[in-house]
Formats: C-alpha cells, sequence, structure tokens
C-alpha cells in the first residue's frame, strides 16, 4: 500500500491508538482501577469509537466524542472505589495521596495524641476517689472489669470525628457504654465470693465478656453508623484483626520499655516499679489503643496484608494439625478426656477456625473463582466441624455428671454459636466450590453473624450474675 | 429531556438485570441498547455503566466471563444468575407499584 495514503487512513479513519495509549496510561494512575477493568474500559471506548469513526467522524474527533461519553474519570474512579472497597482498603485513598493537604495530617495526629492521653489518664481517674491500682496485693478486679470503659468510649469519640458524625448524633452511642459500666459494677460479686481476694466464675465472665459487647457499639462508630452499607462491616472486620496485630507489636515495644525503666533504674539504686506498674503499663495500654486505631486507620499500606498473610500461613497448619488429630483418635481409639478445660479450649478452637475463614474472606477478591485455597478453607471447617462434634458428644455423654456452673453454660452456648456459623460456612463453601453459588453469599453470611457474637457477649454480662447467684 | 439524575440511578440495576436476562451482553452492547430502548432519552455517561456492572457481579447477581474477540482483544461477557433473576422478579414488582400508583394519581388528575 502507498505509504502516504496508509498515513493519511490512519489519521482519519483509524483509532488514534497514541491517545488511547495516553488515556490508558491516565487511567492506571488511578491506583483503585485495576489492569482487567482499564481494558474492559479500553474496550468499551474502541467499540465507540469504532461506531463513531463508522458515522463518519475522523478519529481524533471521535476520540473526544468517546471519552466526554465515558464521563469524567474522578467521578468513575470514585464510583469503582465504592464498589471494590477492598481495594481502596489497600490503596487508601479515591485521591492520590498528594492532593492531601499536610494540615488535616497533622491536625488529625493532635486529635490522636490528645485523645490517647485523654485515654491513659482516664485510666488514673479512679486513683483519684481511692481505687488505686496495686499490682502487688491482690487482683485489680476493678480495673480488670472496667478496662474496657477506660479506652472503648475514646476510640469511639475518635471514630465519630474521623467520620464526621456531629456530637448529638453520637450521643446515643454513649448508652452502650452507660449500661456496660452500670452491669460491670453494680453486682455484689464482693459478698458473694466469700473471701473478697477472689474473682468469682461471673465476675471472670464479665471481664472477659463485656469487651466482646461493646465492640460492636465501636464498631457502629467505625462504618459511621452505616452498618448495612458499602461493605463497611467488612472493613470493620479488616480493622479488628490489623488493629490486633499493631497492638500485639506496641506491646512488645512497650514490654522492652518497661523492662528497661526497671532495670536503668535499678542500675542506679531506685526501684522504678511503682512507676512501671502504676503508671507506665495501665496508662500506656490504654493509650496504645487509639494509636494503634490511628496507625491502622493512617498506614494501612504498611501492613495491609498482615492478617492475611498469617490467615495464609496458619490455614493449613491448623487442618493438618486438625486432621492428624482426627487421624490419632481413630486409630488409636483413645476418647476424649472430658475434663474442665476441654470445652474452653474446643470453644478457643473455634473461634481460631471462624477468625481463619473470617479474614481469608475479607482479603479475598470475591469475583476470583474457586480456587485451591478455597478448598483447603473448607477442609478446615470441616474437619474442625468433625472435632468439635466428637468432643461434644462425649460431653453430652456425661452432661449429667455436670452440674450447671456459668462457665460451663456460657462455654457450651458459645459453642453453639461458633458451631452454626461454621456449619453454614461450610454449606455456602461447597456450594461455591461446586460453582452452585456466589462467593459474596459467604461474605454476607459471615458480616450478617457479627452481632451475635455480641449480643450473647451482652446477655452473659447482663444476666449470668444474677442468674448464678454471683458465684 | 433530561431525566433526573437519581431516577436515572435507580433505573440502572432494574434495566441492566432485564436486558441480560434476554441473554448474555457486554458494556458497550447495553448502552446502545439502552439509549435505542428509551429512544436516545435515557443517556448513561458510559463509564458508570461499568462500576454498576461489577456491583452486580460482586452481589452474584451477574457473573462475568472474558472472551477473546477475532482481532485478539478481549471483552467481559456478562450473564445473569438465578439469584440476579429472583432479584429481578423482586424489583419488577416493586416497579410495578410505584408506576401503577403515579399512572392511578396522574389519571384522576387528569379527570379531575
Amino acid at each position: 500500500m502507498d505509504e502516504g495514503l496508509h498515513d493519511m487512513t490512519s489519521f482519519s479513519d483509524q483509532p488514534p491508538e497514541e491517545q488511547i495509549a495516553q488515556w490508558r496510561a491516565y487511567l492506571r494512575s488511578r491506583r483503585v482501577l485495576h489492569d482487567s477493568d482499564i481494558e474492559e474500559l479500553e474496550g468499551h471506548l474502541r467499540d465507540q469509537l469504532a461506531a463513531l469513526i463508522g458515522a463518519g467522524l475522523a478519529g481524533d474527533e471521535a476520540f473526544l466524542v468517546a471519552v466526554k461519553r465515558m464521563g469524567s474519570l474522578d467521578a468513575l474512579s470514585g464510583e469503582f472505589a465504592r464498589v471494590h472497597c477492598e481495594r481502596l482498603w489497600k490503596q487508601l485513598l479515591i485521591a492520590p495521596e498528594a492532593e492531601v493537604p499536610a494540615k488535616t495530617g497533622l491536625r488529625e495526629m493532635l486529635v490522636v495524641l490528645s485523645i490517647a492521653v485523654a485515654a491513659a489518664l482516664a485510666v488514673k481517674i479512679p486513683a483519684l476517689f481511692g481505687i488505686r491500682l496495686n499490682l502487688d496485693e491482690e487482683v485489680p478486679r476493678f480495673y480488670l472489669r472496667n478496662f474496657t470503659l477506660f479506652v472503648f468510649p475514646l476510640l469511639t469519640v475518635y471514630f465519630l470525628w474521623k467520620r464526621g458524625w456531629n456530637a448529638k448524633s453520637g450521643l446515643w452511642l454513649a448508652l452502650p457504654f452507660a449500661v456496660g459500666a452500670v452491669f460491670a459494677n453494680v453486682f455484689p460479686w464482693n459478698t458473694a465470693a466469700g473471701k473478697a481476694q477472689e474473682l468469682s466464675d461471673t465476675e471472670l465472665l464479665t471481664i472477659l465478656h463485656l469487651p466482646i459487647a461493646l465492640w460492636l457499639a465501636v464498631g457502629f462508630a467505625y462504618v459511621g453508623g452505616r452498618w448495612f452499607e458499602n461493605g463497611g462491616r467488612m472493613n470493620f472486620v479488616r480493622f479488628s484483626g490489623e488493629l490486633a496485630i499493631y497492638y500485639v507489636l506496641i506491646a512488645l515495644g512497650g514490654g522492652v520499655l518497661c523492662g528497661f525503666t526497671m532495670m536503668m533504674f535499678e542500675a542506679i539504686g531506685m526501684n522504678a516499679g511503682w512507676f512501671v506498674g502504676g503508671w507506665l503499663m495501665p496508662c500506656g495500654a490504654a493509650g496504645a489503643v487509639i494509636i494503634a486505631s490511628w496507625l491502622v486507620e493512617a498506614k494501612q499500606s504498611v501492613i495491609e496484608n498482615m492478617a492475611p498473610v498469617l490467615t495464609k500461613i496458619f490455614t493449613p497448619l491448623f487442618t493438618v494439625l486438625l486432621l492428624a488429630f482426627l487421624a490419632t483418635m481413630a486409630w488409636t481409639g483413645s476418647p476424649i478426656n472430658v475434663n474442665r478445660e476441654v470445652l474452653i479450649a474446643l470453644d478457643l478452637l473455634l473461634v481460631l477456625v471462624v477468625g481463619l475463614v473470617l479474614y481469608a474472606i475479607s482479603a479475598r477478591d470475591p469475583k476470583e473463582p474457586p480456587d485451591f485455597f478455597g478448598r483447603l478453607q473448607l477442609l478446615l471447617v470441616v474437619s474442625a466441624l468433625a472435632v468439635d462434634g466428637v468432643a461434644l458428644a462425649a460431653i453430652a455423654a456425661r452432661i449429667s455428671e455436670f452440674g450447671f456452673t456459668p462457665n460451663r453454660v456460657a462455654a457450651l452456648a458459645e459453642n453453639l454459636i461458633l458451631l452454626v456459623n461454621l456449619v453454614w460456612s461450610a454449606w455456602l463453601y461447597a456450594r461455591f466450590l461446586r460453582g452452585r453459588g456466589p462467593f459474596a453469599a459467604l461474605e454476607r453470611w459471615q458480616v450478617a453473624y457479627l452481632p451475635a457474637y455480641s449480643i450473647w457477649a451482652a446477655l452473659v454480662v447482663i444476666l449470668f450474675p444474677p442468674l448464678f447467684g454471683y458465684r | 429531556m433530561d431525566l433526573n439524575k437519581d431516577l436515572v440511578a435507580a433505573s440502572a440495576t432494574p434495566l441492566v438485570l432485564a436486558l441480560l436476562a434476554q441473554g448474555d451482553s457486554y458494556g458497550y452492547a447495553i448502552i446502545k441498547r439502552v439509549a435505542e430502548l428509551s429512544g436516545g432519552q435515557l443517556q448513561w455517561t458510559d463509564g458508570m455503566l461499568y462500576p454498576v456492572l461489577h456491583r452486580l457481579e460482586r452481589q452474584g447477581l451477574v457473573a462475568a466471563k472474558w472472551s477473546v474477540l477475532e482481532n485478539g482483544r478481549r471483552r467481559k461477557y456478562y450473564r445473569i444468575t438465578p439469584e440476579g433473576r429472583a432479584q429481578l422478579a423482586s424489583l419488577q414488582k416493586q416497579w410495578q407499584v410505584v408506576d401503577g400508583t403515579l399512572r392511578y394519581v396522574w389519571m384522576r388528575a387528569c379527570t379531575t
């Protein structure tokens, strides 16, 4: 073909490749758009171009029209971010980071620091009223019961501020904390326990369950009150996992700090124990929750995939453990030794498996087809169910020997709650793996189930102490 | 006539599902079909269809598959799932309620 003619045709009735390439590069700079999205959008642009050129427009004119019809790319990537919020979680921001003025970052840091300091000081408020924290003498029962109430309300305030709620609409979130404060402190455990120093069973249950119950209120503030929208609950699950990881890291550092404080002051002949035990540890533990939350919020990209990575590592390992346990039990025929700890160990096992499933789901792209890891997850769930089933059968066989103690009722009920979750998860997983159902169903089930844990925990806090006579 | 933005947004899901219920399709073809059926009155910003399609895919209402065209490019085809059909039936009922009510009100407004 004639060179000049070829040039001319490519100029007038061919798609302008160079401009398309530029447009594509521009789309790539939006980190919320994945390559496959860009490919899809480019396919659309090319179809549109072909139609316009076919209608008689020149290539570059057609390009202008087609791009215009595509609409604003800001709005488009904003929409994509809303649909794929797990990407946003990784990418942190809809807009490029440079567009965020440094001032808001500084302002947020000041707000976070003041809330953290407030949390740290809140721990010392009871001391003003004569309830001192003395780690050497006795179990700090008051502090164990109430530690949630020093921190969670302030964490809630942080999220209310961050999500731009006004004080009025956030005020009713104070209600669960007020209720929690009442039920953590009104019951007469002191007298009922006989010995004042000892922790009674129901008191211990309150200590363990109050945080779970109130975490739901924090979650409500975290999602800005829109509990059912836009994958907010799944983001809260991600947040909770990353917060735990950050908190453990900070706690490790804090432990080292405490150790050095003791050691160095001892070197000059002074005992810093009162400071470390009375101030540094409790105040630091409270403030660190706020700081860790802020870190999760602000630095998502640094550690973004920690929880999913840990999930990927431990899912196969725990599956192997459970299968080996089942095989050994079947081989040797030795029955499960039903003692006090078995129920609690089983609960912890189920919590762990639910956690592994939850975090695997939270990190998964719901559009991916079934893969090997999905099958492994199903195997994990099924083997956990098998172990739990065997153990529950053993416990049921001897249930008459048990009295109804608060610990056993709580542990059995929690076992049931987790069991229901896992049975239905296994069913949904199996459907998904056989291509009979969407992955989204599994995600929906898990997030819909979240309040169940907190509601049960609240029941334990409110009903158990009077029900069991403050034992 | 410019259609109200909210109305366009609200009708996007039932329209997309209804079109896919007639047969598998892809983004560009869906937009063309909608413009055709509405006599050009229902114009979407082209790009905005894709987040809608992806949302439906995430919810499991449609399933997507890439297929390779003759010219070597790939195109993403969407297919309605059984869940999608159920959702469509429910949306249909909801829209019929709205439509029926409005018709009734307007008819009375005309006669009186």
